[in-house]
């Protein structure tokens, strides 16, 4: 891992030169505030826009900013985290930065792993901005707050996200485009959605992650957490050990 | 002879394309070495495999003592490299872009700093030095890029067609720069502007269609293809009578290439040294010029340059590729 702490370094400047982490500290920061508050404001919205005939929505409670959080953060982040990850290596071997550094004393592996950690952080950052905004929004709104697990939920929900990161990632280290490796990402997405309609299959994929974070939040004990975990990290690995393979052994050549 | 580069029987292939084919070179270390070629010769699929961007198909390679195929980091940290159009991170400040790569080679602390400075100030960018790479022009982009390959004291620095893209001022500083770095640093340049490699190389490759066509010091291409070169310089305005003149020299058995450059007519003559070409052609020259009523100012027999040995060596050709287009152009061009 030559030079992985000098690409660390380079990576984490990146992120603050071209704005990543803000515009990830800002989308996440807004997905955090807007959960409480649709939470709170819906019924409401609902009854002065003439109500559902035959339905009467309860009053708001705290499940609901749970639901609210995981749909803003985790199923919108989704997108968000393929938008950041799709140009990582894809954009640095189209450019021919990446042969500019790789002719310099950087393994290979030192490049990616850089990479990756920082976008874990960069998005491990986003999510605890998230989170906290919307504990702390809920006070006011609810009087009350979110349970301890709601901490952990948010722990659970970048996990979700980082299984997408990671086959956007190896999306990215295999093509030299970055819309290609968004479509890798988006199909990784779609194909593992769909997979989750088979009877007791959500458990082993991301989908699963979910449903743990929502029972988490609510202070409640889910079912075949540690398999679901276990699972999903298997889902952030086997992409990334895929990339660090094919991208070893790929012939870097710098466009003139 | 210590050898800074050695390749023994190199072969590169793009599916059923032979980007290079059995390729054997020495370079002596500390020499400054031109590798020459047309477009597509091979130059920077050579350079990419001698700095590991890309493997060879087959054959060895060795780079400052080291097996480029095996070395890795090992041997990065022993080169430089330069390319012809030097690609950074635009968002990084120049000061940033050296102590970043220096920190790749594991300077830190003052020593960084020192180093950072030293090659700001030797590469002129001292004053640009906060600014970010992507404000720069392509002479200081060329200038940083060499600062970078530079910053590890390399043993051995490749430049990939380093000068093509830099205005004539540029052009001179980075060639007085590869000057001085001869006899501590083993120079690899590929380029395909001749007078260049004639001005600061000692060791020359000629590639084409991926072979080595030739390797040897500038003075032994010289000696072995010394085919004579007349220069006749007219008076001015006799452009007719000139053209004339051109068409009969044109006309001869013995002429290889007849230009007229700046006015100055250059005739290369046949090697065919058994018949005494060459001693017929400085018989005919002056009773061509004579016949055409050409008045001289100046007539001088000279030795070819680098351009007309790489033009004589290109054409040459081989069985499988009897004349390659480069050649073929010249000749059809000026003849």
């Amino acid at each position: 891992m030559t030079g992985f702490a000098v690409m660390v370094r380079k990576e984490w400047r990146e992120a603050l030169a071209n704005n990543r982490l803000l515009v990830v500290l800002i989308v996440f920061t807004l997905f955090g505030l807007i959960s409480p508050v649709l939470a709170k404001e819906t019924p409401q919205l609902v009854k002065s826009l003439g109500g559902v005939p035959g339905i009467q929505l309860p009053p708001p409670q705290l499940s609901d900013v749970v639901t609210q959080f995981i749909k803003n953060v985790a199923s919108n982040g989704i997108f968000v985290a393929i938008l950041i990850t799709m140009g990582l290596v894809a954009r640095e071997k189209e450019r021919g930065t990446a042969a500019f550094v790789l002719v310099k004393p950087v393994t290979r592996l030192a490049f990616l792993a850089a990479k990756i950690l920082t976008q874990s952080v960069v998005l491990a950052a986003g999510i605890a901005l998230a989170a906290l905004v919307a504990y702390w929004y809920t006070i006011p709104l609810f009087n009350a707050s979110l349970a301890g697990g709601f901490w952990a939920a948010a722990l659970v929900i970048w996990l979700y996200l980082l299984v997408m990161t990671s086959w956007t990632f190896l999306g990215s280290a295999l093509l030299t485009s970055q819309i290609g490796a968004a479509g890798f990402g988006l199909a990784a997405f779609i194909g593992m959605s769909l997979l989750s309609i088979l009877p007791n299959a959500n458990r082993y994929l991301p989908g699963g992650l979910l449903d743990i974070a929502r029972l988490l939040a609510l202070a409640q004990t889910p079912q075949h957490l540690a398999l679901t975990i276990g699972v999903n990290c298997a889902w952030i690995a086997i992409p990334l050990i895929m990339a660090f393979l094919v991208f070893g052994r790929q012939e870097l050549v710098a466009r003139q | 002879m210590e050898y800074a580069i050695t390749c023994t029987g190199l072969s590169k292939r793009y599916g059923s394309l032979a980007a290079l084919t059995d390729l054997s070179l020495a370079i002596p270390a500390g020499t400054i070495y031109g590798l020459l070629g047309p477009n597509g010769a091979g130059k920077t699929t050579l350079t990419h495999i001698l700095t590991g961007l890309i493997h060879a198909s087959g054959g060895a390679a060795r780079v400052a003592g080291l097996d480029v195929a095996s070395s890795g980091v090992a041997l990065r940290r022993r080169i430089g490299v330069l390319e012809q159009q030097p690609l950074f991170y635009g968002w990084m400040r120049g000061r940033e872009a050296l102590a970043f790569t220096g920190e790749l080679f594991g300077l830190r602390g003052a020593p960084l700093r020192a180093r950072v400075a030293e090659m700001l100030a030797v590469s002129g960018l001292t004053a640009a030095a906060n600014r970010r790479i992507s404000g720069y022009s392509g002479g200081m982009r060329q200038r940083l890029g060499l600062a970078l390959a530079l910053i590890n004291r390399p043993e051995v620095l490749f430049l990939d067609e380093p000068i093509s893209s830099l205005d004539p001022e540029g052009r001179y500083d980075l060639l007085q720069t590869i000057s001085q770095l001869r006899g501590a640093t083993t120079v690899f340049m590929s380029t395909h502007i001749l007078a260049d490699v004639e001005r600061v190389c000692d060791h020359v490759a000629i590639l084409d269609h991926g072979k080595l066509l030739i390797a040897a010091t500038v003075a032994e291409l010289r000696d072995r293809y010394a085919q004579p070169i007349f220069l006749l310089e007219p008076e001015g305005g006799q452009d007719q009578a000139v053209g004339y003149l051109i068409d009969q020299i044109r006309a001869e058995a013995w002429c290889t290439r007849v230009t007229l450059e700046g006015g100055v007519i250059r005739v290369l003559a046949r090697d065919m040294v058994p018949d005494h070409s060459v001693t017929r052609a400085s018989e005919r020259i002056l009773p061509l010029v004579v016949a055409a009523g050409v008045h001289l100012q100046r007539f001088e027999r000279s030795r070819p340059d680098l351009e007309d040995i790489f033009l004589q060596i290109v054409g040459r050709g081989t069985a499988a590729d009897p004349q390659p287009k480069l050649a073929q152009a010249a000749q059809e061009g000026t003849k």
